[in-house]
């Protein structure tokens, strides 16, 4: 049979005296001119599988079974000399970061024209003619081909990159996340190049992502990946309507949608079991909702519950779809515990006190640009140019752009941890300008912000204790003992065990830093919260949980957020309001239905259209 | 009878170990640190290591308890004091201290290492290599003048021990203050570090020294009425040698730490601080310091290795440690011509080579020990 057959693959890692196995027996099959997504968490071992088919483990990594078929030639066996020609040949790989796969001190072109001489032998004017082909098919242009890769933008660079990999021919293309570092306009773009280029070429096409949205854009079959394997395995139309796996179930149930406001998102708890767990049973037993005691006992077998669909689950017997036993079918928009929804009806503002928290007037910051021997001003850059927004107690507000837009620098002029150029901030009534020194401390305990990223945000050489005292000690006037009851109080607050306190960040997964992160800024007891992009480090099931968590803490608290985002399912599920930014400036302000339905702004139109999941590319 | 006698190394080497001794005292409780301590001495290589450097810096301590022993009296008068200041060390090794040979002798020899005419036993007179007044009591050989190698480089391990600690001690704040400063505040602050450092690395530093040195050379000389021992004239030229050391010394890792600061400054961590209107002082002290701990640490280590070094080069040039003191500059001073002589006479560079390598190889052995214990990732690792 022609195309890529995966059979059975183990990779394994000694590391001292364990053996780690994040990979454990995966199989599927991509045939020509398909296009199969694999679907999964961080840590799955999505990438490894990828590196696998390339015979490109880190060091230390060994495959340990199976076999990998490309068009029937087995390339385990292949000695090394021979899987150099495949590899970029008839077996390319595009990456996550477009920055790191160029060579940065050779133009685009030139590395195009090194794929073409390793793998067709082309040279001189056929080569040159043979690049500015292969620029052109990836929507570059003749103007390109003198451009060093410092010289593109993010989406022009993994532009080059494909066109690259294009270079050699291949027949199958595996794509790591290809669009995981860039903006939703840019990756709408990327995606549809790479569907269309799969179509014409009828090559293979391998994409990895976290993504469901994105995968069922692209996908003519989907794998979900948990914990090294492959639970689920079906035609892209046969998951998205009746998703088999608890796993798979869980993970659309967990998305934030429009249609899910005002409820609780579904919880997936606990964490993925760590590549050197020992099974005796389903490794999803301890966070499956289904699970019974059989799953503890006996491994499930990956079984056909319908045709070509298979479910590596004992409750999927063959014929019978598992959602005719009745229990915990999900449906989108249909409550599922009665407990777990707000008492709020959807689309209402959970609060409105009406008191405002947020007041900012005509905000500009303008950066310097310097030139020249003696750096001097020759102009200036606006990073944010004339912002006006109010926000009240009780509500959240979400502002949506690109990156480079503005947001984080308009997030950090509000809280004055960048001077701003001009415009006032008013925070719960009092202007902020002219506050200094202990006026303006006082004035921090009422707004506080949690960043994006949550291994940079926890100082990795404090305990979690020490962390989440520091802003008490600045602002609060507590005695040491209620300091250290009040973290108590926060780490149950937020949902952390007790002995967190004592211990280090590393020691804690991204949702769970995120967690620490926020108790942190609630410790001063704050009016304002600006949230960063707090979920797009992590995982949807994560997302979940912490969304859940701002919103319980909003209703308890009446607190007042600033939700930096680009992700606009999360905007239609927790927010009332929305504010586009696109260079600095707010092109559109609105209700979210209002905003989500009916954009009037073009650029708003042009977001929307670009969010993976709204529409198929391959749709007419 | 003997009188103790403190020089000035002397009173600050009691004041280092006071403030030691303090820190310790006040840190007994604290349950982080001697965690770390305990994780320190797990290791083999950090027991290992560990006892080593007592055991040098217990030399060099009982190198440092001084004192002048008294004459005998003239009638009638009071008995003088010797000019000549000794330790304990000394003392202890008073053995191999006084069994001096007449010149070279190789390790453990029975002969002198030179021909010289002596009578045999048949009363003629030949040229052979005469008996040593010792015979193989020397484990290291004899230097020029016949003194013990190896009581020579047990009195350089003080000098060594001295030159690295209190360098690294002059030179330290400056480069935590100014590098981590320069890369925090940026703006004008890091202008005017910057310069400043960079003024410093354009003067070649021997000049400097040199220049700095001599200074101190004529100031002693225009007070020689408190200078009155030689030993006393030596150790302020080695206080001022570590003074102008440090001084110039913290530019290196000033830089390095200004560009790790600046890194920091950028993280989340420290802007979430700076939200909570934490002070620039505790953000420089508790968010940046002890992220910047291991490569001062790494620095600190290397430079002292680097500074012994230094000061061969500098005494070499007539500008290190007093001609007369014993060190490890001069030892490899004085091997330096002998080298060039046939047959080689080698133990006196290899001695201060082995007590160096080992101080430097422990002092980095255990430095890494010490890293690992402060890096939380490694917290219950084995
Ligand atoms: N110190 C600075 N000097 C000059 N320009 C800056 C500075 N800081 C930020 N900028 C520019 O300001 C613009 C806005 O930056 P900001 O980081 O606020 O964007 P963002 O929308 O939050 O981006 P992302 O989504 O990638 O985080 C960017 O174009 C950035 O290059
Ligand atoms: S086998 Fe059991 S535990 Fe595993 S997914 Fe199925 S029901 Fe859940
Ligand atoms: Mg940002």
């Amino acid at each position: 049979m022609n195309g890529l057959v995966v059979e059975n693959l183990r990779i394994e890692i000694p590391v001292s005296g364990r053996t780690l196995v994040p990979v454990d027996g995966v199989s599927f099959r991509v045939g020509t001119n398909e296009c199969v997504a694999l679907l999964g968490e961080s840590g799955c071992g999505k990438s490894m599988t990828a590196l696998a088919l390339m015979r490109l483990l880190p060091e230390g990594a060994r495959i340990a079974t199976g076999h990998v078929r490309l068009a029937e030639e087995e390339l385990f066996a292949l000695p090394e000399a021979a899987m150099v020609a495949v590899r970029g040949g008839r077996l390319a790989m595009i990456f996550q970061e477009p920055q790191s796969s160029l060579n940065p001190v050779m133009t685009v072109a030139g590395q195009i024209a090194e794929a073409l001489a390793a793998h067709l032998g082309l040279q001189g004017a056929a080569a040159q003619a043979e690049t500015v082909r292969l620029l052109e098919a990836v929507g570059l242009t003749r103007g390109h081909i003198t451009a060093y890769p410092f010289q593109l933008s993010g989406g022009q660079r993994q532009r080059a990159l494909i066109a690259m990999m294009l270079a050699g021919e291949p027949e199958l293309l595996i794509a790591d996340e290809p669009t995981t570092a860039l903006d939703v306009t840019v990756q709408a773009q990327i995606l549809a190049l790479l569907r269309s280029l799969q179509r014409q070429r009828g090559m293979g096409l391998l994409l990895i992502t976290h993504d469901l949205d994105v995968a069922r854009d692209m996908a003519d079959r989907v794998a979900v990946m948990y914990a090294g394997q492959i639970v689920e395995w079906a035609s892209r139309d046969r998951l998205y309507s009746t998703p088999s796996h608890p796993y798979t179930q869980k993970l659309f149930a967990v998305l934030p949608r429009l249609e899910r406001r005002g409820q609780r998102l579904d919880s997936l708890p606990g964490r993925v079991p760590p590549p050197d767990s020992v099974f005796t049973g389903c490794r999803f037993a301890e966070r499956c909702p289904a699970a019974f005691g059989r799953c503890h006992e006996e491994i499930p077998a990956f079984q056909e519950a319908a045709p070509g669909h298979y479910v590596r689950c004992h409750l999927a017997t063959s014929g019978e779809p598992r959602g005719a036993s009745g229990e915990r079918q999900v449906a989108s928009g249909e409550p599922r515990v009665a407990s777990g929804e707000r008492q709020v009806a959807s689309g209402e503002p959970r609060v409105a006190s009406g008191e405002t928290i947020l007041e900012v007037l005509d905000l500009t910051v303008h950066f310097p640009i310097r030139r020249g021997l003696f750096r001097r001003t020759v102009g200036s850059f606006k990073a944010v140019d004339g912002v006006s927004l109010s926000l009240q107690a009780g509500e959240t507000l979400a502002l949506v752009g690109e990156s480079g837009c503005g947001k984080s620098t308009l997030a950090r002029a509000i809280l004055r941890l960048i001077e701003p150029t001009g415009g006032s901030v008013a925070v719960a009534g009092e202007a902020l300008a002219g506050l200094n020194g202990e006026a303006l401390r006082r004035k921090r305990a009422e707004m506080q912000i949690v960043f994006q990223d949550p291994y940079a945000s926890l100082n990795p050489r404090m305990r979690i204790g020490d962390i989440l005292e520091e802003g008490m000690a600045a602002l609060l006037p507590l005695a040491a003992a209620p300091r250290r009851a009040r973290v108590k109080a926060l780490l149950d607050q937020v949902g952390l065990p007790l002995d967190a306190a004592g211990r280090y960040p590393h020691e804690f997964s991204g949702g769970q830093r995120q967690r620490i992160a926020i108790a942190r800024a609630l410790a001063v007891q704050p009016k304002l919260l600006i949230l960063d992009e707090p979920t797009s480090a992590l995982d949807v099931s994560v997302q979940a949980q912490i969304l859940d968590l701002l919103a319980d803490l909003q209703e308890a608290h009446g607190l007042a957020y600033l939700f930096i985002t680009h992700n606009l399912p999360v905007v239609a599920y927790l927010a009332q309001r929305v504010a586009v930014m696109r260079a600095g400036r707010i092109v559109e302000e609105g209700p979210v239905e209002q905003i989500l339905t009916a954009p009037r702004h073009e650029y708003t139109r042009l977001l929307l259209d670009s969010a993976p999941g709204h529409c198929a590319p391959d749709e007419p | 009878m003997m009188k103790p006698l403190l020089l000035w190394s002397d009173s600050l080497i009691l004041l280092l170990l006071a403030a030691l001794a303090a820190l310790l005292w006040l840190a007994r409780h604290n349950e982080a640190l001697r965690g770390h301590w305990r994780q320190v001495m797990r290791s083999r290589v950090g027991r290992v290591t560990a006892l080593i450097l007592s055991l040098y810096i217990g030399i060099g301590l009982l190198d440092s308890a001084h004192y002048v022993e008294r004459l005998p009296a003239a009638p009638g008068q009071p008995a003088p004091f010797s000019g000549e200041v000794r330790s304990a060390l000394d003392w202890l090794l008073t053995p191999i201290r006084v069994s001096v040979e007449k010149t070279y002798s190789a390790p453990l020899a029975e002969r002198l290492y030179a021909k010289e005419s002596v009578m045999g036993p048949d009363g003629v007179e030949r040229r052979d290599y005469p008996r040593l007044l010792h015979p193989g009591a020397h484990w290291f050989g004899t230097d020029k003048v016949g003194q013990d190698v190896l009581y020579l480089s047990l009195k350089s391990i003080r000098t060594g021990l001295l030159i690295g600690s209190l360098t690294t001690l002059v030179m330290l704040p400056f480069a935590l203050g100014l590098g981590i400063s320069a890369g925090y505040f940026g703006g004008r602050v890091d202008d005017i570090i910057q310069y400043l450092y960079t003024t410093l690395n354009s003067i070649p530093g021997v000049l400097l020294i040199a220049a700095a040195v001599l200074v101190v050379q004529v100031q002693i000389e225009a007070h020689a009425e408190l200078f009155n021992t030689a030993a006393a004239r030596s150790d302020v030229r080695l206080l001022a040698l570590c003074g102008i050391l440090g001084v110039t010394g913290w530019t290196g890792l000033a830089r390095l730490l200004r560009a790790e600061s600046l890194k920091l400054r950028e993280l989340e961590f420290v802007l979430a601080a700076r939200a909570f209107g934490v002070g620039h002082g505790r953000i420089l002290l508790r968010h940046l310091l002890p992220n910047v701990m291991h490569l001062v640490l790494i620095t600190v280590v290397l430079d002292f290795s680097g500074l012994v070094l230094a000061e061969a080069v500098l005494s070499y040039v007539g500008v290190g440690v007093d001609p007369g003191m014993i060190s490890f500059g001069n030892m490899i001073n004085g091997a330096r011509l002998e080298l060039a002589r046939e047959p080689v006479v080698w133990w006196q560079l290899a001695a201060s080579f082995l007590f160096m390598f080992v101080l430097v190889l422990a002092a980095n052995l255990f430095a890494d020990q010490v890293r690992v214990a402060l890096d939380p990732k490694s917290r219950g690792r084995a």
